[in-house]
């Protein structure tokens, strides 16, 4: 390798890494505008127009904000902790294209490097929970051990399935055999498992459960101040770019489509997709760390090798298309009914205690004493001030 | 050291499995200055031990220095989100010990704010929930309603939470001119908000089942506890102290007391929803019914020495029975005033709920009891 060649990778990398800042700051920005009009608030309208420096001013009173490190830390930890969580999502966008061309480095098993690297970022997590001897922050970090490589199953089976329609786990192959019809046509419900799975891989809201502000205080966030804060925060911006990006090319199609060039394809569908991580995150409470447990292993594991199945099946015997939308669609429904079960299963309960408190009115006007406490007998209205 | 000697150290300490964790005071989802230390295995909770007193600011004692009239204001900062009601309550025990008649127009206006207050008090409630659970968006639609419910008690009293306006015998100065106008104005408002945050929350899927069967509480063990409002009428128990001892002018509007059937979290939060609906129907009754007329009673403004005799008052609170036990000794200031908080009864049970629970649990009881711990403390 030349020096040129060096030279070449170094210049791509510091690209990338502007790219990425400068995408990180925009989903800030948009994020704070979204969930605002979501709260009926304007979101940020005084640095810049429209708000739009806000991030930039953030970042920069977080660099300028003195680094606290505690003193009963274990310093060369909790000093390198942020370093891993940011760099394994840094690093995962080597291979990911935005177009044809626009990659840093295509590899043609992308889709392995990518899951492989990923995975990392939870050791950064455990560190930084560890090292700054924070009971909070050491809870936080185990929840997040257990969540992270709970959730990383169901994503290596869609993914697995995914490669097995493309026939490979280079990412650009992948976009181009999507060219007739994007993926998620033909297997809608990897798309949902893909897309809930990777919401819990980068801790946002339903399952931000190991920073859970009102419970963990932050989780392993808690002792981190100022610059350090900062890098993990940038980490989780570009993991939740990166899922919705994985999203895109893995289901939507990629950068394919028509008028437009690809890189605006590629970024329109990527921003779609993250305005539902955002919708999603000014809807719902967060799950606890149980139930977020046993939906992985309960509901998610099953389904995603039930994916991986049914496009086993259908690869094998070369049926039509539209038959693994069926299955994929079936097991989709099946799944959609048993929620809608448990949905309705409250109401069910709010009906019982409707009926019981009408039959209470009833039998207090009846003059039979129905709860525990007997309220006296009607009677004329009182001359006010006697009580 | 051998592997036994550390352990039997460490056992000296607490269970091998167990780690105290220490929650507040200053953690963001004890509602204030309260501190739990809980004995953790994992994520279960062994033990839990409710600390008590950061906010005590000795308000009864305060109260024994104070004229009468004076008292009011401390009053106001017991339950520092529900002040109407606790100005009412003692201004009820002044009245009932010197025997005063207050003014028709005065009680259906002590009603209005009263209920206006209860609707404050459940939407904060509602918002604060929301963020324990970890949904932020019901907070915000909460403290839009609140604000709106501030904002006419601002052009009621001057005040937006501390408010002093209601004097033994009556109010401080007859309601605003357009106060009518401003109230119905702000019901279809209101009922929006409380709507808002009653859709987008109480029958969602994760809230239900962060929710549901968390922290249950049998009748018994509730009315053992001296649980009141809407954690007793999660239980079932149809204990309202508007209907089982009506005051004021409460019997005289139709209004329907929820009742939850597990006395688990999720009834206890569904309860309180419902009773924003019924509040609201109140103040719609009593903006009809309301007449003209003085608003202070000929005895309200002078300096008070309430005959020799003791009083306990009770009124239903946003978070339950408030008592006023009032002895007075025939001076311009009381002898003793004893207050019986609602939340500090119902926080009692913490430590029974808390058994067995998950952390996450944690701070969904102690936010489904709904505690204000100016009112635990005084």
């Amino acid at each position: 390798m030349g020096i040129t060649d060096l030279l070449i990778i170094l210049l791509s990398l510091a690209a990338l890494f502007a790219g990425l800042t400068v995408a990180v700051l925009g989903l800030i920005w948009l994020e704070r505008k979204v969930l605002g009009r979501l709260q009926q608030r304007l979101g940020p309208t005084r640095a810049g127009p429209m708000g739009l420096f806000q991030p930039l001013a953030d970042a920069l009173k977080l660099i300028l904000k003195e680094d606290i490190v505690p003193s009963s830390a274990e310093k060369a930890v909790f000093w390198i902790a942020p370093v891993i969580v940011v760099l394994s999502a840094f690093v995962v966008w080597v291979t990911i294209p935005a177009s044809h061309t626009l990659v840093v480095e295509n590899l043609d098993l992308g889709l392995f490097y990518i899951i492989a690297v990923s995975v990392i970022g939870i050791m950064g997590l455990v560190m930084a929970g560890w090292g700054s001897a924070n009971k909070y922050g050491t809870l936080g970090s185990l929840r997040a051990a257990a969540q992270l490589i709970s959730y990383e199953i169901p994503v290596i089976m869609v993914v697995v399935a995914v490669a097995m329609l493309a026939q490979s786990m280079d990412l650009r192959v992948i976009v181009e055999r999507q060219g007739s019809y994007p993926f998620v046509l033909l297997q809608p419900l990897g798309l949902v498992i893909f897309f809930i799975a990777g919401l819990a891989e980068v801790g946002r809201t339903p399952f931000d459960i190991y920073h859970a502000e009102s419970e963990v205080v932050g989780g392993p966030f808690v002792e981190y101040s100022g610059a350090h804060w900062s890098v993990f925060f940038l980490a989780e911006y570009i993991n939740t770019f990166a899922i919705a990006a994985l999203t895109t090319l893995l289901f939507l199609g990629g950068w394919a489509g028509p008028l437009l060039p690809p890189i605006v394809w590629f970024l329109l569908k990527t921003l779609a997709v993250v305005l539902v991580v955002f919708w999603v995150r000014g809807t719902f409470p967060r799950l606890r760390i149980d139930q977020l447990m046993a939906f992985a292993w309960k509901a998610l594991v099953p389904l995603s090798f039930y994916a991986v199945i049914s496009t086993a099946i259908y690869q094998f015997y070369g049926w039509p298309a539209w038959s693994l939308s069926l299955m994929s669609l079936a097991g989709l429904l099946a799944v959609g009914y048993l929620v809608y079960q448990r949905m309705t299963g409250p109401a069910r309960r709010v009906a019982q205690v409707r009926a019981r408190q009408q039959a209470a009115m009833q039998s207090r006007r009846s003059g039979i004493s129905g709860g525990p406490v007997a309220p006296p007998a009607a009677q004329t209205p009182s001359a006010p001030g006697q009580s | 050291m051998t592997m036994t000697n550390v352990h039997t150290n460490i056992a000296a300490d607490a269970h091998p499995v167990e780690m105290l964790l220490n929650m507040g005071p200053q953690h963001p989802s004890t509602h204030g200055v309260f501190r739990l230390v809980l004995w953790i295995d994992g994520e279960k909770i062994v033990r839990a031990e409710p600390h008590i007193g950061y906010l005590h600011r000795g308000s009864e004692k305060l109260c024994e220095g104070e004229q009468y009239h004076q008292v009011i204001t401390l009053f106001d900062r017991l339950d520092y989100v529900a002040n109407f009601n606790n100005e009412w309550a003692y201004c009820r025990a002044v009245e009932k010990l010197m025997g005063l008649t207050v003014p028709e127009r005065a009680e259906y206006a002590r009603v209005i704010l009263g209920e206006l207050n209860r609707v404050a008090s459940h939407l904060l409630y509602v918002g604060t929930m929301g963020l324990d659970a970890g949904a932020m968006t019901p907070t915000m639609f909460c403290f839009r309603g609140r604000e709106r419910i501030q904002a006419l008690f601002e052009a009621v009293s001057g005040a937006r939470m501390m408010h002093n306006y209601f004097r033994i015998g009556g109010l401080k100065e007859d309601l605003p001119e357009n106060f009518v106008q401003m109230v119905k104005d702000l019901m279809p408002l209101l009922r929006q908000d409380v709507e808002e945050s009653d859709k987008i929350l109480t029958f969602n899927e994760i809230f239900l089942a962060r929710l549901k069967d968390v922290g249950a509480i049998s009748p018994q063990e509730a009315i053992s506890y001296g649980f009141t409002g809407p954690c007793l009428r999660g239980c079932g128990v149809d204990y309202d102290v508007r209907k089982a001892h009506p005051y004021s002018v409460y019997d005289r509007f139709t209004f329907e007391v929820p009742l939850g059937l597990d006395g688990d979290c999720w009834d206890r939060h569904w309860v309180r929803v419902q009773e924003m609906y019924q509040s609201l129907n109140i103040v719609e009754q009593a903006l009809q019914q309301m007449p003209q007329g003085p608003v202070t009673s000929s005895l309200g403004r002078r300096l008070l020495r309430p005959p020799k005799g003791e009083v306990y008052v009770r009124g239903e609170n946003p978070r339950g029975e408030l008592g006023v036990y009032l002895i007075s000794d025939g001076t311009d200031k009381p002898y003793r005033v004893k207050v019986r908080p609602p939340s500090f009864c119902n926080l009692s049970a913490i430590q029974h709920l808390l058994q067995n629970a998950w952390i996450a649990d944690s701070v969904i009881i102690l936010g489904s009891l709904d505690i204000v711990l100016g009112e635990v403390d005084r």
